[in-house]
C-alpha cells in the first residue's frame, strides 16, 4: 500500500515538472492522473489497489461515529433512570485479529462504543476481556462486535 | 454572518457542556470503578469534542480563520481518552478492586489467577 502511494506521489511530482507550475492545485491534478495510472497498471504492482482500502477506512470511521453517538445516548438513558437495573460483568471475547496494531485498534473502538469497555488483553493476543454494562446479551454483543468492528478492521488490514 | 456563527457555535458548545455534565453525574451515581470509567471515557470525550467543534465553527464562520490546532486537539483527545480508561480499569483489576455486588459474571478472574501462579 505504501509503495503504491509513493508511486502516486512521484507521478504527481512528474506532472508538476511537466506542466512547470509548482502549485498545490497542479499537485492535486497530477495526483488524480496518478490514481488513474495506478488503477490501470494495478496488475504489475504488488498488492491490491489502495483506493479500495481508503474507502474501507472511511467506512470504519463512519461506523465508529455512529456507535459513539449511540453510546452516549445509552449512557444518558442509564444515568437518568432513577434506579438503573444494570448487571455489569466481564466477559471474554475470542479474537480473530492477530497483530498488535489490529488488537489496539479493536480495543480502542470497543472502549468508545455503547456498554462495553476493554479491560485487559491476554498475553498471546487471542482474547480480549471486556467489561459490559449489561451482561444479559453477551452472545449477542459478541456477535455484533464481530460483525461490525472486527470485520471492518480485517477488511482494512488484509 | 456573525449572528449565524454565534447560533451554531452556541448550540454545539451547549450540547458539549450538557454531555460533560451527564458524564460528571455518571461519575457520582454509578457503583464501581469499572462502570464509572464507562461514563468518564465516553461522555467526556464527546463533550470535549462538541465544544472544540463549536469553537472551530465559530472562528471559521465569523472570522474565516481555520484553526488546525483545534482539529489536532480533537484527534489527540480521541486517541488518548479510551487508552486512559483502559489503563485505569486494568490497574484497578490488578490491584484487586472488587466489582460491584450486582455483577453477574467475571471471566477475567480465572485467567488472571492462572496467570499469577505462572509468574509465581
Amino acid at each position: 500500500m505504501a509503495f503504491q502511494i509513493l508511486i502516486n506521489i512521484i507521478i504527481a511530482l512528474m506532472w508538476m515538472f511537466l506542466s512547470e507550475s509548482y502549485t498545490f492545485a497542479s499537485f492535486i491534478a497530477g495526483y488524480i492522473w496518478g490514481l488513474l495510472l495506478v488503477l490501470l497498471l494495478n496488475r504489475f504492482i504488488p498488492g491490491r489497489f489502495y483506493g479500495i482500502r481508503v474507502v474501507k477506512i472511511i467506512k470504519l470511521i463512519l461506523i465508529f461515529i455512529r456507535e459513539l453517538v449511540l453510546s452516549n445516548l445509552s449512557i444518558l438513558k442509564l444515568i437518568y433512570t432513577p434506579k438503573p437495573e444494570i448487571e455489569p460483568g466481564i466477559f471474554a471475547l475470542p479474537l480473530e485479529v492477530k497483530s498488535n496494531w489490529e488488537v489496539t485498534l479493536l480495543a480502542h473502538l470497543i472502549s468508545l462504543t455503547p456498554g462495553t469497555l476493554s479491560v485487559a488483553v491476554s498475553d498471546n493476543n487471542d482474547t480480549l476481556f471486556i467489561h459490559a454494562m449489561d451482561i444479559d446479551e453477551v452472545d449477542q454483543s459478541i456477535q455484533e462486535i464481530k460483525d461490525s468492528f472486527e470485520k471492518a478492521i480485517l477488511e482494512v488490514t488484509r | 454572518m456573525k449572528e449565524s456563527a454565534e447560533v451554531i457555535a452556541g448550540v454545539f458548545i451547549l450540547l458539549g457542556t450538557i454531555i460533560s455534565l451527564i458524564s460528571a453525574i455518571g461519575l457520582v451515581r454509578l457503583p464501581d470503578v469499572y462502570t464509572r470509567s464507562h461514563a468518564a471515557s465516553k461522555s467526556s470525550t464527546v463533550g470535549v469534542l462538541f465544544i472544540l467543534i463549536g469553537t472551530l465553527l465559530y472562528f471559521l464562520i465569523s472570522e474565516g480563520y481555520f484553526s488546525i490546532r483545534l482539529i489536532l486537539g480533537i484527534i489527540f483527545v480521541f486517541l488518548t481518552a479510551p487508552v486512559g480508561a483502559h489503563v485505569i480499569s486494568r490497574a484497578a483489576y490488578r490491584a484487586n478492586v472488587p466489582l460491584t455486588k450486582s455483577s453477574v459474571e467475571d471471566e477475567l478472574k480465572d485467567y488472571f489467577q492462572e496467570h499469577e501462579k505462572e509468574r509465581g
